[in-house]
């Protein structure tokens, strides 16, 4: 009979995945696309095909409060040098949260369905409501 | 040692790095990664990270991806706290020694767990921690209930909350315990720094974050997570329940440092009843039955008499 058993050092010992390719220095000071990602980060996967609404941006509302990016779970809405640059759609799950906590009126983001053309959207775009005294 | 970031306002915040990415599998509008980028991005340091075992662990290293732009190690359900206080036992005596390779820099050590891996299977391993003194940071993702395996109740569950193991229906109102004070207990340890904190208020997470990782000593946080799936509510609402939890009193902010000095941090300037936050989730659906209505007047006579407790523990100033 072969003797099938394993000893304690034969088993695999776990995994371990290296987020970046090469060397990397201040990751923290480095912007998403000056990041050397490698395959294994799940910066190169995509979640979009979980949405069945998308958020578009319409950025003439926009007064770049930033309360989209902080409370993005997703890590989607895209800010730069203090300015809100829009939404990125690989890894946005349309929780809709941003559209939630967007203070102006009308909203600078707002849900479609996941096939509107963006420029017909905002073409659509609903008027500045008057708020009933 | 490094500087402290410098956050002035939610602009300033918003040119940082995340270290966090997306296209993990947390669901969406799931509000343990908002806590989790609100504390990784409220420092520019070296991180060294652990995740316990839970829906945060399982959704952001799924074979063969990883989330986590820092150095970053899942073990077991229990010993996330452990793994870190480990390394960082390892680095205090590497640098002793003079053996670090950086010794310029000074890496803050931060384990993530949720209140199952915290309250029950973990509580014996941070409780260690906490007592050994190590310099490192334990956040608890706080949603209440074992979210990852189908909704189990912990001892986080609250009073009332149907979970899958306490259900509610004909003969029962669902979990029948009240919920833990692990922010007492930790506290009791006499650690520098212990403080309860809540995604929608982002600048006093972060001021407690950034004041947690610049004290000596171990830190005990409890972060409330509000769970779309477990709690009931549509994903676009996680920031207004987080916004009903802390206005209701149901989740008060405060922090205790050095084990007994207790400040409040936020104080709500309309407090809204209990009943609307219980309103809005479908786990106390059923409480609004006639025969369980007198639960929800014990549910808000328990937040008054607590808030109660911490303002005068605050007053008292010992």
């Amino acid at each position: 009979m072969a003797d099938n058993t394993m000893g304690w050092d034969e088993f695999e010992i776990g995994a371990m995945l290296r987020s970046f390719d090469g060397p990397i220095k201040d990751i923290a000071l480095t912007p998403q696309e000056e990041r050397n990602y490698s395959p294994n980060n799940s910066f190169t996967a995509s979640v979009a095909d979980w949405r069945i609404e998308k958020p578009i941006f319409n950025k003439d509302y926009c007064i770049d409060c930033q309360f989209c990016w902080i409370y993005c779970p997703d890590v989607s809405i895209v800010s730069r040098d203090k300015k809100m640059l829009g939404v990125d759609y690989d890894h946005c799950k349309g929780c809709a949260i941003c559209v939630e906590v967007c203070p102006t009126n009308p909203k600078s983001l707002l849900m479609f369905p996941e096939q509107e053309d963006e420029e017909a959207a905002i073409a659509s775009w609903p008027e500045k409501e008057e708020k009933e005294k | 040692m490094s500087e402290m970031k410098k956050i002035k306002n939610l602009k300033e915040f918003s040119t940082s790095a995340d270290r966090f990415e997306g296209a993990n599998l947390l669901c969406p509008g799931c509000a343990h990664s908002i806590i989790v980028r609100e504390v990784l991005n409220a420092t520019n340091d070296d991180l060294i990270l652990s995740a316990s075992t839970g829906c945060l662990e399982v959704c952001t290293a799924v074979y063969p991806y990883t989330s986590w732009d820092a150095s970053w190690i899942h073990i077991g359900f229990e010993n996330g706290s452990t793994a870190v206080a480990g390394a960082e036992a390892m680095h205090k005596a590497l640098k002793r020694k003079g053996r670090l390779k950086q010794p310029d820099k000074e890496p803050k050590f931060v384990s993530f767990a949720g209140d199952g891996a915290s309250y029950d299977i973990g509580f014996q391993w941070i409780s260690g921690c906490m007592e050994r003194g190590h310099n490192m940071m334990h956040v608890v993702l706080d949603n209440e209930v074992y979210a990852n395996t189908g909704g189990q109740r912990s001892s986080a569950t609250p009073i009332g909350a149907s979970a899958t193991t306490s259900p509610a229906g004909r003969v029962s109102y669902g979990e029948k315990k009240n919920k833990k004070d692990m922010v007492a207990i930790m506290a009791a340890h006499g650690i520098p720094y212990s403080a309860q904190v809540a995604p929608n208020k982002w600048k006093d997470m972060v001021k407690k974050i950034q004041h947690g990782l610049e004290v000596e000593g171990p830190v005990f946080i409890n972060a409330m997570s509000p769970c779309t799936t477990e709690w009931k509510f549509d994903p676009k609402d996680t920031m207004m329940i987080s916004d009903l939890a802390t206005d209701s009193l149901v989740f008060p902010l405060y922090e205790i440092i050095d084990g007994h000095k207790l400040n409040i941090t936020y104080r709500p300037k309309n407090v809204i009843p209990v009943e609307e936050y219980l309103a809005a989730q479908g786990r106390f659906k059923h409480l609004f039955k006639d025969e369980y209505k007198h639960l929800i007047k014990e549910w808000q006579e328990r937040v008054d008499k607590n808030w109660e407790m911490l303002q005068r523990r605050e007053e008292a100033g010992v």
